[in-house]
């Protein structure tokens, strides 16, 4: 499977970085984009752009119709039961501050508790902080077990009667560690909480299926998974939905305004003011149609045969150490989050860099979690379906060089 | 890039040196300085009498180049009027900000030379000025 060529789909793959040839590895911060998703936004702004929902003219109509096609597509690719379900925003981050300031802030009361996860984004965990300090809320945390996945006890023990809101990311985007999102829907259900779940590191990378999970809020980015940057999904339950407050107010989102008063539109246009991200739909659909055609459990196995290949060569630097890389695999995506002994992620990310290896190094908006890890800042390694075992030769081989660019013996 | 050009001997040694990396036992003034996007943090503490810089230290984590920068600094400020000190953060500065290219004119920042071919890493500037801003504002 991983003799064949994916990267000549992709046309920033075939650049050369510093003079050699590009090994991209922060898939896990935004992935390239295929030619055929290049292709789609090209053809709407080339054949189809107007304002959609507006114009009684064709090319409105166009351009109508490509957007709420996107919908439709978007809600078969996560199986949603209803198209008005989906949601579109910018980007995750968006969807999340919107369920926060829509549903968090119109629903908490003093005394109640979100209980969210150790290992959240800041997009995931920034929203439900200022939402629960402005409603007197308290803001709980499910700590991890020792191989990096998430605390038994505290999945048991902080859900509770108090609980109104679960928010969870489905992989951690430092640890690519698969969430038992399903059981804690049951658990949250259970306890009467409703619960959000951050799919930007999962979505592109594994099978979702969002009635399977039961979850009343998911999320996602497109540039994760191939869209141009721009574009997010968020998916909420009908009947949610409807009960929510709308987020952004303006045009579009309305049935009637008078001098005093507002009759919001039904879903989906209550959430979505203002003119959108028709472009950017068109390439989403080219992105999902790319990677169904593909098969998602290709892009699982591949990533997953990657990981396992890097981690059995790691295994020979002692002077590298790993993170989130002692669980078991089978529900492990293709991140891995790595330091070189004595070396500043930002120093090995520069060395790596001169070689043609991308790499993300830093705190990757998850401060909380590095900190609960005792880490400053790591590097992280992620892989798509395009990387190769050459790919990883080549990182391997450039990271053995670090420690002695800085003067450190092996 | 050549990775030769950062990472120079000079520059790889202060990183790794302990000298100027400790807390002082008499500071009189102490600043902390940070990159929130990279989460380096320094500590720069100063021993100050009569205007001139008796003493000078830090602590704190960072990359090699934030760390090579800062000590650099500290050799070159240590035992410099206050006035001297604030000369040379603006000579560094407008060095890295290529505002001054000559090398006659940017002669008395000795070591920290080696810091200037920085400015062909935009990527990396905000580590090697971390100490000199942090230094800015206490001086």
């Amino acid at each position: 499977m991983l003799n064949q060529d994916y990267k000549k789909d992709f046309p920033i793959l075939q650049q050369t970085m510093q003079g050699k040839p590009l090994v991209y590895l922060d898939n896990g911060a935004t992935t390239q984009k295929p030619d055929s998703v290049i292709a789609a936004v090209r053809d709407y702004y080339t054949h189809a752009n107007a304002n959609p929902h507006r114009g009684a003219y064709e090319l409105s109509v166009q351009a109508t119709d490509i957007y709420e096609n996107a919908r439709v597509r978007t809600q078969k690719f996560i199986n949603a039961q209803h198209s008005h379900e989906i949601i579109f925003t910018k980007n995750a981050t968006e969807s999340l501050n919107l369920i926060a300031y829509s549903y968090g802030l119109s629903t908490l009361q003093p005394g109640d508790e979100v209980v969210i996860s150790i290992a959240e984004h800041h997009s995931n965990l920034v929203p439900w902080q200022r939402v629960c300090q402005q409603k007197g809320a308290t803001l709980k945390y499910i700590y991890l077990e020792k191989d990096g996945n998430l605390s038994q006890q505290d999945i048991n023990e902080k859900i509770t009667a108090k609980t109104k809101i679960v928010a969870v990311t489905q992989v951690s985007n430092i640890l690519g560690l698969i969430n038992p999102v399903k059981e804690i829907v049951k658990k949250a259900h259970a306890a009467g909480a409703v619960v959000v779940v951050d799919g930007s590191q999962s979505v592109p990378h594994i099978k979702v299926d969002v009635q399977e999970l039961d979850a009343d809020f998911f999320v996602f980015s497109g540039h994760k998974m191939l869209s141009p940057m721009g574009i997010g999904v968020l998916y909420g339950k009908e009947a949610l939905l409807n009960a929510m407050p709308p987020f952004l107010m303006g045009g579009d989102m309305i049935d009637y305004v008078e001098e005093q008063h507002t009759e919001y539109a039904p879903l989906p246009a209550k959430f979505e003011a203002g003119t959108q991200n028709v472009g950017g739909a068109a390439g989403l659909v080219a992105a999902i149609d790319y990677l169904e055609n593909f098969g998602m459990e290709k892009v699982a196995d591949i990533e997953a045969e990657l990981v396992q290949y890097a981690l059995e060569k790691l295994a020979d630097m002692p002077y590298i150490e790993l993170y989130g890389c002692n669980s078991r695999l089978d529900n492990k995506t293709g991140i891995i989050a790595f330091n070189v002994r004595d070396v500043h992620p930002h120093d090995v990310a520069t060395i790596l860099d001169a070689q043609g290896v991308a790499v993300r190094a830093g705190h990757h908006c998850a401060q909380p979690l590095l900190a609960y890890l005792g880490q400053n800042a790591t590097c992280r390694a992620s892989f798509y379906f395009y990387n190769t075992k050459e790919d990883v030769d080549r990182w391997l081989a450039a990271l053995s060089k670090v420690r002695g660019v800085l003067g450190y013996g092996a | 890039m050549e990775l030769d050009s950062i990472y120079t001997e000079l520059i790889a040694e202060h990183s790794r040196s302990a000298e100027n990396k400790h807390p002082l036992a008499f500071p009189t003034v102490t600043q902390k300085g940070r990159n929130p996007s990279c989460g380096d943090e320094i500590t720069l503490q100063l021993q100050v009498k009569d205007g001139v810089i008796e003493d000078a230290a830090f602590t704190g984590i960072g990359c090699a180049i934030s760390q090579a920068s800062t000590s650099i600094m500290i050799d070159l400020i240590k035992g410099e009027t206050v006035e001297q000190a604030k000369h040379l953060a603006d000579l560094f500065l407008k060095m890295i900000k290529r505002e001054i290219n000559d090398e006659a004119e940017l002669e008395e920042l000795d070591e920290a030379l080696a810091l200037k071919n920085i400015s062909n890493m935009p990527a990396r500037v905000k580590c090697a000025v971390l100490s000199w801003h942090t230094l800015q504002q206490i001086i």
